[in-house]
């Protein structure tokens, strides 16, 4: 792996990025659609609760669920279904003759998306927790720091591996990005305790990084939530430290494996099908 | 003629819809998808209600919270339905240009191709019905239906939100890659403001009095009350109070509120479409495409 090489694959991800972050700033109206209208979804499910009585911690989860479904739905339709739209609009037949990597696009796809997504997880959760009244404890800033990280990691990693999978897709590809929305949305407890659907649904739902990186987020942020937690802190790191290294590996594989089956079958150029 | 010209284009949109929605797709996979997604987007609440009352669903706001969610799926489906068509035949299929400039009425087409995601959404919603009476208890009895309000109170409601669809529509032809958030967020305004899974007394004062101006709100107490007359009489009586703030009003004035507003947002939408694809098209916005 020569310098040349590392600093074109630095020069793709720049490159890719830049147009989101550019396009982010000539069109700014993506504020108000990233920003506001999330918050609706967050308020109906805490006044679910509220309606309910429920404990202030559970607000305090959607509050925060709701926060986190921005990274979803950004690694969901902005990384991995990008690709099958990146082969119709007749991009990705220039990825794949660049001599570059071609999880350096999508590291660029995910940098570039990162900074709209984090403004609007960042404004859900601090216009949610104003409105309703939620607290935040923060114990350990630096556990807290690296649960963030880890959960972001493997969840891009996740994302590039699917990406994969969108690279071969046809029409479908939309139907498939739906259909991983509401159900991860259930299977991961954005918006109550995994741990209630059960140990053994909770444990196949922990594949998706989401799924440990909230459960832990919400005993970091939140006093009483030692009691709706399906592992501890500690256990939940370890884990999605191992799915980074899983996904990423898995990614580069998977980007291989595809790409050749795509120039096997003739689908990588493939458009409307 | 024109008459006949508009439906031969709506229908003809009709089955182009049918053809993007499910023959290209993979069948099993379509399949999925129509059962999947609402029964998980249903559950995520029957767990938050379980979390809650450990498991008791036997009880009235459960059935009050359900219903509303099923029935909700045709507000957020068809919304989206019809800015998806300006979203995806213009930055996807690139074909918008070529749609526009056809001799065809334009809203007969998205009409057509939103008329689609109805049929397509009826089938959802009454998948997670029988999986609501069959497995959860929710309190729907064929016997105790009132047919013809949920036959009237159904039309009102589906010409309401396809309008509504109409000027978000026009929107999209403004915006960049936003449609989804466009569809979600004003979704979700309905979410939160029309008693769709709590009722509007849930909320604070003010927004009650904006709840009460969308005819969504009128749209779901009406369909609760011909779905599940006991169940909705039994919620206000156990919180003693009228619990879900329509208590007074007759179906009938309901009916005739959903009528007004359909034909005021009717008027709207087309003057917000209108001049939607006025400055669309003096911004050269019509064949835009931002594939960032």
């Amino acid at each position: 792996m020569s310098d040349g090489w590392v600093i074109r694959n630095l020069r793709a991800i720049k490159g890719r990025a830049y147009p989101r972050i550019i396009g982010a700033k000539r069109e700014p109206s993506w504020l108000f659609f990233e920003i506001v209208l999330p918050l609706f979804t967050v308020a109906a499910y805490a006044y679910v609760y509220q309606f309910m009585d429920a404990r202030d911690e559970l607000i305090g989860y959607v509050v925060l669920g709701g926060a986190m479904t921005a990274f979803w739905l950004n690694v969901l339709w902005a990384m991995a279904a990008q690709f099958y739209w990146e082969k119709e609009i007749g991009n990705l037949q220039l990825y794949m003759i660049a001599p570059i990597s071609r999880m350096s696009i999508l590291a660029g796809m995910a940098l570039g998306g990162m900074f709209s997504t984090t403004v609007n997880a960042a404004s859900t959760l601090a216009i949610g927790a104003l409105i309703f009244n939620v607290a935040f404890h923060i114990s350990n800033p630096f556990m807290l720091i690296a649960i963030f990280l880890a959960t972001m990691v493997a969840l891009y990693g996740m994302g590039m591996m699917f990406a994969s999978l969108y690279m071969l897709f046809g029409r479908e590809a939309h139907h498939l990005s739906n259909l991983m929305t509401d159900p991860v949305y259930l299977a991961s407890g954005f918006f109550f305790p995994v741990k209630y659907l059960g140990a053994w649904a909770a444990a196949g739902a922990s594949f998706i990084p989401i799924t440990l990186g909230l459960d832990a987020l919400r005993q970091m942020f939140f006093t009483g939530a030692a009691e709706d937690a399906f592992l501890s802190i500690e256990v939940e790191l370890l884990i999605l430290l191992g799915l980074c290294v899983v996904f990423l590996i898995l990614a580069h594989y998977s980007l291989r494996y595809m790409e050749y089956l795509g120039k096997a079958t003739g689908r990588l150029t493939l458009r409307w099908q | 003629m024109a008459v006949m010209n508009d439906l031969r284009t709506m229908k003809n949109a009709a089955w182009l819809g049918w053809q993007m929605e499910a023959n290209w797709a993979d069948p099993f996979l379509f399949a999925t998808y129509s059962i999947v997604k609402p029964i998980s987007a249903t559950l995520i609440l029957v767990f938050m209600f379980m979390v809650v009352t450990g498991g008791d669903t036997d009880n009235a706001y459960f059935s009050y919270m359900f219903i509303g969610n099923a029935l909700y799926m045709y507000v957020a489906e068809v919304l989206f339905g019809v800015t998806w068509v300006i979203h995806d035949d213009r930055e996807h299929y690139m074909t918008l240009k070529q749609v526009y400039i056809a001799p065809i009425n334009f809203y007969a087409y998205i009409l057509g191709r939103s008329a689609i995601k109805i049929v397509i959404t009826t089938a959802g919603v009454i998948i997670t019905l029988v999986f609501g009476v069959l497995v959860l208890g929710v309190d729907i009895f064929l016997g105790d239906i009132d047919w013809l309000l949920l036959a009237v109170s159904t039309v009102l409601g589906m010409g309401c939100i396809c309008v509504l669809g109409l000027a978000l529509g026009g929107i999209t032809f403004l915006t960049a890659r936003h449609s989804i958030g466009i569809n979600e967020g004003v979704a979700g305004i309905f979410y939160v403001m029309s008693g769709i899974i709590f009722p509007i007394t849930a909320l604070p004062t003010w927004a009650q009095s904006i709840s009460k101006v969308l005819p969504v709100t009128y749209w779901m107490d009406s369909m609760r009350r011909a779905l599940m007359p006991d169940a909705m009489a039994e919620l206000s009586s156990a919180a003693a109070f009228d619990v879900t703030g329509l208590g007074g009003f007759s179906n009938l004035y309901i009916m005739i509120y959903l009528a007004i507003s359909a034909a005021i947002f009717f008027v709207l939408s087309l003057a917000v479409f209108k001049f939607a694809d006025g400055v669309a098209r003096r911004k050269g916005k019509i064949d835009w495409t931002t594939s960032y």
